[in-house]
Order: C-alpha cells, then structure tokens, then sequence
C-alpha cells in the first residue's frame, strides 16, 4: 500500500463520529468511546504523575542532607503521604486503567466496553477525587501525614479539632476512587467475559487481556475490604466510634488487616498489567511467539487467587503470631512460582529471536529487569527473620520502587511507545524516545538501588533527618531522583511534538500480530467496521496463518498492511 | 491450526446499537458487583465476629438487642423477595398489572420494613458511640438499611418507568429483573447479619 493512500485513511478515520467535537475538545466532554476515554484516563493521571513527583523531589532536596532543614518534619509527613496516595491512586491505577480501556475493546474485537456511560462516569470521578485530595493541601492543618497506610491510632489524630481535616479529605478521596475502581472492574469483567468477538475463545485471548481480567477480579474481590476499612476509621474519626482506637477498646491492627488485604492484591492490580504488557512486547519485538502462552495466561490467575492470600507478610512486625508469620512466609514464597513462570517465559521469548532495539522493547527489558531484582528483594522481605531486620528500613522503600517504578512506571512507557502510533495516527520521535529510557533507566537504578544498602544499615523510612553515616548512599539517591525528575521532559517533548507533527503512522508499524493492528491509525469510532471472526492463536509470529478470516476494517483498508 | 470457530458466547455488535448500553450484559455486570458489595459486609461481619470472640460478654450489659420486632422484621422482607419474584414473573408473561401490584406491594414492605429499623433505632435506648458493639449493631444495620432504601428507589423507578407504555413487556424486561436480583440481594445480606447479631446471642 502507498503512502499516500494510507495518508488518506489517516485523514479520513480522524472524522469522529457525527455529532462530538471533532477536535481536541472531545476530550474535555463526557464522552463514552473507550479510546476517549482511555486517552482522558491516562493524560489525567499523567498530571498527577507530574505532581506526585515534584513531592518527591522536594522529598529527595530534603534528604541530600541530614538535618531537616529544607521543610519542617510535619510538611515531610504530608510530602510522603500526598506522594504515596498520589503515585497509587491518582497516577498507577488510572494510568493502567485507561490503557486497558483503550486496548482490551480493540485487543478482543469488540466496539466498545460493555458500559460505556459507566465507563465514562468512572472515569469522571478521577479528577472529583483528585481535586478533594489537592484541596487538603490548602485547608488548616494540611493534608494527612499518617501514610498512605493511614494506621490508627496515628491517622486517628485530628490536631486541628475541624470536622474538615486532611485525613478527612483522604478518606473520602480513598474511597471515591475505590467507586471508581470497582465501576472500571465490573465493566471490563463484563465485557472480557461477553464481548469477545467471534472465534476469540479464552485460549486465543491476547496475554494483556487475561492480566487485565485477571486485576479487575482482584478489585472485585480486594477493594470492598479497604472500603470497608475507610468506612470504619471515617466513623472513628468523626463520628465517635472505636473500631480502631486501641484508647476505647478498639483493635488497631484490625485496620491493618483491612488495608493489606486489600493493598496487597492491588499491588498486583497493579503489575499484572505490565506483565500484560511484557507478554505483548517482546515476542513483536523479538519475532518470536510468546514461549509457553497457555502457563504464561493461567499464571494470571493463579496469581489472582494466591494474591488473597499473603497479606499478613505486611505484618510481620505487628505483633503477629507465629503461626500466622510461618503461614503466611510460606504462601508468599508460593506466589514467586507463577510469578518466575512468567519471567521464564519472557527470556525464552526474547532469547535468539532477532531482536529490535527500539523505544518500547528498551523499556520492556529494562522493565524487567528492575522487576527481577525487586522480585529478589521481595522474597527477601517475605522471609520472616530478614523481614523483621529491615521492617520499616528504606530497604523497604527499595523493593518497592524498583517495582513501581522500574518495573511498572517504565513498563508503562513501553506500553505507551508500543501503541502510541496506533492511538494517535502518528510516530513518535525514536531518538527522543531512546534518550528518554537512558535518563529512566539511570535514573531508576541511581535513586533506588541506594536504598538498599541503606536499609540493611538500618535507616528507617519516613523521616526528614538522619544520623550522617547514611549520607553517602542518600546524596546518591537524591541526583537519581532529580534525574528521573529531568528524564520526563523529553517524553513530554516526544509525546507533544510527535502527537502534533509527528510523521502519519501506518495501520501496523510493528509489524505486529492482534486485531488492533487490523485497522487504522488511530481507529475509527466503533473500532471495527466489521466485527472480526478470529481463526488463530494471537502469536502466530513466523507463521503465515491469518488472524481472522475477514476484514475487520471494511472499506477502510482494503488489503492488510 | 483448527480451522473452525470456537463457540464463545458473543455480542457481535451488529445487531447493538452504537454507544447504548448493552441490554443483555446488565444483569451480568449488576451480578458482578453485588458479589463484591458482598464481601464490604462480610467485612464488617468479621469485624463484629472478632470483637465477639475478644470480649467475655457479647453484647455487653447495658447493650442487649431486642429479637421480636426484627424477627417480624425478618418475616417481611424475606417473604418480600417472594412477592418481587411474582412481580418479574408476571411481567415475563406481559402482564403488566401484574407487575405493579407485585412490585408495588414489595416496596410497602420495604418501606415497613425501614420504618420497624427507625422505630428500633428509637427505642433501644443506647447509641453509635456507647460501645464496640453498638458500633458494629448501628454499621451493619445501617449500612444494610441505606441498601434496602436503594432497592426501594429502585423499585419505585422501574414502577415509574412501568407507566410509559411497553416499556416493559415479555421481552424487555431486564429493569425489573435487575431491581428483583437486588432486593434478593437484600435479603440474604439481612438473613446473615439477623444470624449473627441477632440470633447469636441467644447462645
Ligand atoms: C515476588 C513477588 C513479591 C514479593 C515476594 C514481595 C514481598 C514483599 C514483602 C514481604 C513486603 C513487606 C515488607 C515490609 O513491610 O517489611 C513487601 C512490601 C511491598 N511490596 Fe512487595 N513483593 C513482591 C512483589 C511486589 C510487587 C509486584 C509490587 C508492586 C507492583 C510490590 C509492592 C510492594 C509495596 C508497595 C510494598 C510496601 C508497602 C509499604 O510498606 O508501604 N511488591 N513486598
Ligand atoms: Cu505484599
């Protein structure tokens, strides 16, 4: 197919459907087409990114010395605080979401999500909760400075005596978005289950589906205990109850009961997504069938069943008894099985295939291999006498972020790369894009890896001085942080400029395999102009079966590209 | 590779009109989040559940229940999920009169179901705040009398929408059908939290 012809599609699938704003402007309305939608979420939650990181930053000029001399210890508890909440609630959970909301309509042939009014509702309540957690930062006595735990008996304090406090704020802004999350996961349940298109049995899902499926069930059945925590500790703390106030009778660590069993799973609400995405990577960009898709997809769920049930290795160190600490040392251990299942199949993906370097394959791998370090730390952590040493230590702080930044943040930039041209119609800037994952991926190991050291050394987490010996490891850690900070500018710039003027994208420029690549950049409102019948496995690489035994994208295209 | 179709279960989309809500798929969502909104009481019943188990006298004195008026209470609304289910059924059969009555007599049962909880709430004589197990009685029982109060809007809207004519036939019917799955939900949710805080402490 020519150029020029492919330009004209471009031109002519940029119509929007009859009626909606044309522009821009579609996405500042109530739209209910998933791809708006899933562009509002992830811009959206972009900003926060944006935000939770300058609070990060001012946390890492605090540190680069020991004394608390940059901000007062109160505002670092509200920094760390806002930056926790912020990162999960505001930037990870809608970012994955609405690159699910985009991708998983297309990825199974269907023209939308099952609910699209309730998509678009879910979606609006993203920037409600936002704002109401934004505005703690303006009211008498600031924003909540328990964590984003909120452990009573300290997040039970209310020194300012206002109904209206930060904590307040956060409880309410916590459970909208868990509304939220609960409306997105009926709906892609729903949909995943009943709008595949036909010939998509579960065994020719694409991986990133079943993750996503397999999430949103978490969030089914993990969020109504932390609604039913908040609930609790809202009443607690204004309406005079004491389900957690240890002064009235009340059981402190019951509250942690409900927070974990529901902040546990959602770690790997999460990380599922970006196994998703790791599954769809690789095997375009090293040409090779994904190794072992039928142990990699039900490894999901596995994953999902056995995430219920490891929460109380966040309690090590809360008085639990030593039943529940072997009991549950063992079932974390247990859940690292599916876990290396995955990791195994990835490097059989990616080893001897012909390997593209480009943007969305660099932060794959880095992705992962942030993610098999943190794995290492994680099971670490998981084993009781070593969790009881650095409990509470920054070593803590390290496992974590190597996970959720190194493993799920820069998985996200791969899953932006990899399907920016399908969602925008246009390439981004290759170099631009490199650029960016050096600064990432630097930045990553510079800021998180001295976190480590420091907490085997014993520096504990959240506080704004420390004794000097630690500063060595914290200077370093700072720069790595101001890096990643400077590493989001040029994938602004990449994203912006390319968005705007970037050259037209074909329908496929991967060379990829999956019903997304069938039809236009960006693709037509209703997707599909004819619903695809799918006859094979989604990775048929260095096989020349078809996908689907029509054309999906009608008129559109007239021979697959 | 197998040449023939798999049979999935499959809305093609051609036949659904663009951007509506999908009629078929409603119940399955709705189903969806009543499990999870199951589980938020099963939160709160392992709460209660642990207290119990931590305190030597549960409920303490000065907050023992009363069992005759939600045992009455019990009878309502459990045979109200009867009276829904004949409601759905009739208009299954496009009687729509029949819907009405049926669904109209389930609301006046929820609605003297609701109006027994205040006068309870009234007459008990201790409050939210008294203690752990007033807590966790005014939580369950408050949180499942705002779900009753749903469920009665939502019946007093499908009864709304019923007055448009065929809006609901032998076809169409999946608002009435929705309201009923959720009043059942009701139900059950009552009958364990009657069992626990209720019925328990008769042992
Ligand atoms: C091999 C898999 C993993 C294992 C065995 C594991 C184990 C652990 C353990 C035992 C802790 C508790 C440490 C403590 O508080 O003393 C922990 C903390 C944590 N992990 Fe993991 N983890 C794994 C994967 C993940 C993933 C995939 C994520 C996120 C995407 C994650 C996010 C977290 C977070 C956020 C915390 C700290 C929460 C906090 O205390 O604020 N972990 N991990
Ligand atoms: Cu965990």
């Amino acid at each position: 197919m020519s150029n020029a012809s492919l330009d004209a599609i471009a031109a002519k699938s940029d119509q929007p459907f009859p009626g909606a704003p044309n522009n821009w402007r579609r996405f500042f309305s109530f739209s209910t087409d998933h791809k708006v939608i899933g562009i509002q979420y992830m811009v959206t939650a972009f900003v926060f990114f944006l935000i939770g990181g300058l609070l990060a930053m001012v946390m890492r000029g605090e540190l680069i010395t020991p004394e608390a001399d940059l901000v007062d210890r109160t505002v670092y508890n509200a920094l760390f605080t806002m930056h926790g909440t912020i990162m999960l609630f505001m930037w990870t959970f809608p970012m994955l979401n609405g690159l699910s909301n985009y991708l998983v309509p297309l990825m199974i042939g269907a023209r939308d999500m099952a609910f699209p009014r309730l998509n678009a509702a879910a979606f609006w309540l993203v920037p409600v909760f936002g704002t109401l957690l934004m505005v703690s930062f303006f009211i008498p006595g600031g924003p909540s400075q328990s964590g984003w735990w909120a452990y009573p008996p300290v997040s039970l304090q209310n020194p300012t005596g206002n109904l209206i406090n930060g904590q307040v704020l956060w409880l309410l802004a916590v459970a909208l978005s868990g509304v939220s999350s609960i409306m997105g996961a009926v709906n892609f349940v729903t949909t995943i289950f009943r709008m595949r298109a036909p010939g998509m049995g579960w065994f020719r899902m694409p991986a990133f589906c079943w993750t996503v499926l397999s999430a949103q069930m978490i969030q089914l059945f993990g969020l109504p205990s932390l609604t039913a925590g908040a609930v609790m500790l809202l009443l607690d703390l204004t309406a005079g109850t004491s389900f957690f106030d240890p002064a009235k009778g009340g059981d402190p660590v019951l509250y942690q009961h409900f927070f974990w069993f529901y902040s546990h799973p959602a770690v790997y609400v999460i990380i599922l997504p970006i196994f998703g995405t790791f599954s769809e990577v690789f095997p375009v960009y090293a040409r090779k069938p994904l190794f072992g898709y039928r142990f990699v997809v039900v490894s999901s769920l596995i994953i999902t069943v056995l995430s219920a049930m490891v929460w109380v290795h966040h309690m090590f160190a809360s008085g639990t008894p030593s039943w529940m600490r072997m009991l549950f040392m063992f079932s974390t251990m247990l859940i690292s099985v599916p876990t290396g299942v995955k990791v195994f199949a990835w490097v059989a993906t990616v080893w001897g295939g012909k390997l593209r370097l480009d943007t969305p394959m660099l932060f794959a791998l880095g992705g992962l291999v942030c993610f098999l370090f943190a794995g290492i730390t994680g099971v670490m952590l998981g084993a009781v006498p070593f969790d009881i040493h650095v409990n509470n230590t920054y070593f803590v702080v390290g496992h974590f972020h190597y996970v959720i930044y190194g493993a799920t943040v820069m998985g996200i930039y791969a899953a932006i790369y990899h399907w920016f041209p399908k969602m925008t119609g246009h390439m981004y800037y290759e170099g631009l894009g490199k650029l960016h994952f050096v600064l990432t991926f630097i930045g990553v190991n510079l800021n998180f890896f001295p976190m480590h050291p420091l907490g085997l050394m014993g520096m504990p987490r959240r506080v704004a001085s420390y004794d000097p010996e630690f500063a060595y490891w914290n200077v370093i850690a700072s720069l790595g942080g101001f890096l990643l900070g400077v590493s989001t500018l040029p994938f602004i710039l990449n994203i912006v400029s390319s968005w705007v003027l970037g050259k037209r994208a074909p329908a496929n420029p991967w060379n990829a395999i999956g019903l997304e690549w069938l039809i236009p950049s960006p693709p037509p409102v209703e997707n599909f102009e004819e619903i695809p019948i799918v006859v094979s496995g989604p990775y048929g690489y260095g096989s020349d079966e078809s996908l689907v035994a029509n054309n999906p994208a009608g008129e559109l295209i007239s021979e697959h590209s | 590779m197998q040449g023939a179709i798999d049979s999935t279960p499959v809305v093609t989309g051609h036949e659904v009109a663009a951007h509506e809500e999908h009629q078929d798929l409603r119940v399955l969502g709705l189903i969806t989040f009543l499990a999870s909104e199951f589980l938020m009481f099963a939160g709160f019943f392992a709460v209660f559940l642990v207290f119990r188990g931590s305190h030597v006298q549960w409920p303490p004195e000065e907050t023992e229940v009363e069992l005759l008026l939600p045992a009455v209470n019990t009878l309502i609304l459990v045979s109200s999920s009867w009276v829904i289910n004949l409601g759905t059924k009739a208009i299954k059969k496009n009687d729509l009169a029949g819907m009405r009555k049926w669904f109209g007599i389930t609301a006046a049962m929820g609605a003297i179901f609701l109006a027994g909880q205040v006068y309870e709430y009234m007459n008990l004589g201790y409050g939210l705040k008294t203690n752990l197990f007033s807590n966790c009685f005014y939580l369950t029982t408050g949180f499942h009398g705002a779900h009753v109060f749903i469920g009665l809007l939502l019946i007093l809207g499908v009864l709304w929408r019923s007055r448009r004519a065929n809006h609901y036939t032998d076809i169409t019917h999946t608002g009435p059908e929705m309201a009923e799955i959720y009043w059942h939900f009701v139900d059950v949710v009552w009958i364990v939290l009657f069992s626990l805080i209720y019925l328990l402490t008769l042992i």
